[in-house]
């Protein structure tokens, strides 16, 4: 086998490697040997990095010199609900500087909750002069100037795509910096601006650009607007409308109803925001071709929410408010047999009394007539261990179940139990669970189940759960494919931690915010682990101003390479090994 | 100093040095209680009751968090959040819409609140008041003929329209501002441009 290996010219090797995409089998093509990690290494084109402070720029660049594609991620999961403060880190520009002397021909930059400068989009746009595709996800940091920028400078992109950014856009002039020439554009997604684009510029561009095939509008383009935007683009398979309101007028409803019975390839639909009913019947005609569906912003009631449904036979995806409630889930599991995902949102998260009749047995329902089902998020207010484990049993190939009940420790509403067995239920049965997240009244048995069931476990979020180390000890020391662990307010504290610490290792990083670990033990894990950079995130001042028994109020760890980091705001503190002395 | 170690089912963790309080005080998070606590976070109790265990404050002096004030509580994106209130008054619902009036040659702009008007005629009329000008009379084929004046706005898309062409309603929601034109520009617009 290994004299084969010799044999094999290097370009026969380099075209056989060209099939094999996927990160994982790349990095094991990598170990086999010497000359194939030389090979490899020289057609890696696409590269991700889950985490953008767990190596840096140059390490990559070394070892990866012809890359086409980079992925790259920032802050940590809970930072989408305000729990990492402002400043904590993420900036890109480094990476992109980096890059930008190394990739001349990188086409294609992906980023998660990183901090994007307009100055780092000029960058880009400057630099890569066959750049396609920028895709900024949860970002912020960035204006319309900088896509500007980008508008002007990029001749080939494809995609520009801002999904649930955080854009400055004091100007909507953006759009018009496309010069004429330019007709590549494929996908551009603009939902999150929150002021309006020039519409004439937009009309022009969606005009003269034949190959769209995906348009995500935001909030301030107005119904009257769609139908001109939609007869310039008949082709287009992913649609996100703006304000799907107006006064209703028979001439305003015939026009968007033949706009949209004119792209006979619509797969996608999304926006909707502010919707008046009398308009819905004009997307009618093109329900029953409808994949994907995302009525998370739209205020429409169960009646009509069920009208809509019913029509949507090959439906796989809804997003929905809670207004669909549990009558509208039994008419989507009656008439959308192919369902796999399923978010189900609160329309008033702050209430203190339910606003809608969405409970337990909506799910349950669901659970029952959809049997491809393997994606959930579904807040509520109530649940119980019976329904849990119905669900359980109706979803065997489940991959992500997050279950949000609003009220923290909330238990079975009928039993008044914790809500251990039903969860313990879910990890048992779906035994290719990749994805978890916990609510309700849990006990430390809920952890137990989890350590002992949920062996495909990657990503596990907990909030307001559990009685001691126990607990977050049953997680470390039993899920074997965990990487990501994210806790807030559980009263998990030093020991488990300390005992698991080469777990920590193994995966991509850990988060634990009003929990109880001591300043001492964090001190201790930064200087027993020297690959692990333990972030202590306080914003009451520098933590050897108290007790070192005294719990931090955060803490990320995460593995690296890269050694600690050099951009840390004052809140942050990272244990290395010098921190035992420093701080004694 | 001994390793880590983990056990199956209990952490024994007395055996090793792991423990990190003062020699002789008890194994349980009591000892946080001398440190500046943040209000917004109750301290979670120790004890394990069977299904009972809701996490109090340790200390007498910690009062529960209210629910509207646990950050990131539900676990919702922001623009979520945002985006279930009630936009921004479009301009059908506000009471008010002032736009600043240009007069070509007048030192400084005005302001009037469109909203204040019926029509067109209650407009022009307005202006005519505010400037001491008259407006020609308007027809579609010549614009406003027979004054060296020429009302125009700006409009969404950043054009110069001349006032009177569209409907009112549609007038009123597409206008940013107001200028009033004078001379051969005036004079331009009505001319089969």
């Amino acid at each position: 086998m290994l004299r084969m290996a010799r044999s094999l010219p290097e370009e026969v090797l380099e075209h056989v490697f060209s099939f094999i995409h996927s990160d994982k089998d790349r990095n094991a093509i990598s170990m086999v040997c010497k000359s194939w990690y030389e090979i490899e290494r020289w057609c890696r084109r696409r590269i991700f990095v889950g985490n953008c402070y767990a190596v840096n720029p140059s390490m990559v660049i070394r070892r990866f010199p012809e890359v086409r594609s980079v992925e790259l991620k920032g802050k940590p999961h809970f930072a989408d609900f305000n729990l990492v403060p402002d400043g904590w880190g993420g900036y890109v520009y480094p990476w992109i500087a980096a890059m930008a002397n190394a990739y001349p021909w990188l086409e294609e930059i992906s980023l998660k909750r990183m901090v994007v400068t307009d100055e780092t989009l000029e960058l880009i746009a400057k630099s890569f002069k066959n750049f396609k595709v920028l895709v900024l996800s949860s970002c912020e940091g960035f204006s319309t100037d900088g896509l500007a920028a980008i508008a002007a400078n990029c001749r080939n992109l494809r995609q520009l795509d801002l999904r649930e950014s955080e854009v400055d856009d004091p100007s909507g002039h953006w759009l018009s910096h496309f010069p004429d020439s330019f007709t590549s554009l494929v996908s551009l997604n603009i939902s999150c601006l929150g002021s309006e684009v020039n519409f004439s510029a937009l009309e022009h561009l969606v005009g003269r650009c034949p190959n769209l095939r995906t348009l995500r509008l935001n909030r301030a383009v107005p119904l009257d607007r769609l139908a001109n935007i939609l007869r310039r683009a008949p082709q287009l398979v992913e649609l996100g409308a703006g304000t799907y309101s107006a006064e209703l007028r028979p001439d305003v409803f015939s026009s968007i109803a033949g706009a949209f019975s004119g792209c006979k390839e619509l797969k996608s639909l999304s926006g909707f925001w502010d919707v008046v009913p009398g308009y819905l019947p004009a997307i009618y005609p093109i329900c029953s071709s409808l994949t994907s569906l995302n009525l998370s912003y739209a205020t429409i009631q169960s009646p009509d929410l069920v009208k809509l449904v019913s029509q949507c036979q090959s439906l796989q995806r809804l997003w929905v408010l809670d207004y669909i409630e549990d009558i509208g889930l039994e008419a989507l599991a009656a008439f959308c047999k192919d369902l796999q995902e399923l978010r189900v949102f609160p329309s008033e998260p702050f209430a203190l009394e339910p606003n809608v009749s969405l409970t337990e047995q909506g799910l349950v329902s669901v659970s029952e007539g959809c049997l491809k089902l393997h994606s959930v998020l579904y807040f509520c207010r109530q649940m119980t261990n019976d329904a849990l484990v119905t669900i359980a049993r109706n979803c065997p190939k489940m991959t992500r179940f997050r279950l949000c009940i609003i009220e923290p420790r909330t238990p079975d509403y009928i039993t008044l139990q914790p809500l251990d067995d039903g969860f313990g239920a879910i990890v048992e049965h779906c035994k290719d669970l990749r994805r978890l997240s916990l609510s309700g009244l849990l006990t430390d048995r809920v952890f137990e189940y989890i350590g002992t069931h949920a062996k495909k476990l990657e990503m596990l979020s907990v909030a307001f759960a559990g009685d001691s180390d126990l607990g977050l000890h049953h997680v470390l020391y039993g899920c074997e494919n965990l990487r990501k662990l994210e806790i807030r307010d559980c009263p998990f504290g030093d020991k488990a931690l300390l005992a698991n610490a080469a777990k920590l290792e193994t995966m991509r990083s850990l988060w634990m915010s009003s929990c109880s670990v001591s300043f001492g033990a964090c001190k201790l894990l930064g200087q027993k682990m020297p690959r692990l950079n333990i972030e202590v995130i306080d914003e009451r001042g520098p933590p050897d101003s108290r007790p070192e028994s005294c719990p931090v109020e955060k803490l990320y760890i995460y593995r690296t390479l890269a050694g600690p980091r050099f951009d840390m705001p004052g809140f942050v503190w990272t244990m290395d090994e010098d921190s035992a002395l420093r701080f004694s | 100093m001994e390793g880590v170690v983990a056990y199956e089912n209990d952490l024994n963790l007395k055996a090793t040095e792991l423990r990190l309080g003062l020699p002789g005080t008890e194994r349980n998070q009591e000892q946080a209680v001398s440190c500046a606590r943040n209000n917004k976070r109750p301290l979670p109790e120790t004890g394990d009751q069977n299904g009972g265990a809701k996490a109090k404050s340790d200390a007498p002096n910690t009062p529960p968090a209210p629910k509207a004030h646990t950050v990131g509580w539900p676990p919702i994106r922001s623009y979520r959040k945002n985006s279930l209130q009630q936009p921004k008054q479009t301009a059908a619902e506000s009471s008010v819409m002032y736009v600043k009036v240009s007069m070509d040659g007048a030192p400084y702009l005005r302001k009037i609140d469109l909203k204040v008007y019926q029509g067109y005629p209650e407009l022009l009329k307005a202006l005519e008041n505010m400037f001491k000008f008259t407006i020609g009379e308007y027809s579609e084929r010549e614009g406003y003929k027979g004054s060296e004046y020429a009302p125009t706005y700006e409009d969404k898309d950043g054009d110069w329209m001349l006032v009177g062409d569209v409907p009112w309603e549609m007038f009123m929601s597409s206008c940013k501002r107001l200028r009033i034109m004078k001379g051969s520009e005036a004079r331009g617009l009505g001319c089969g441009v």
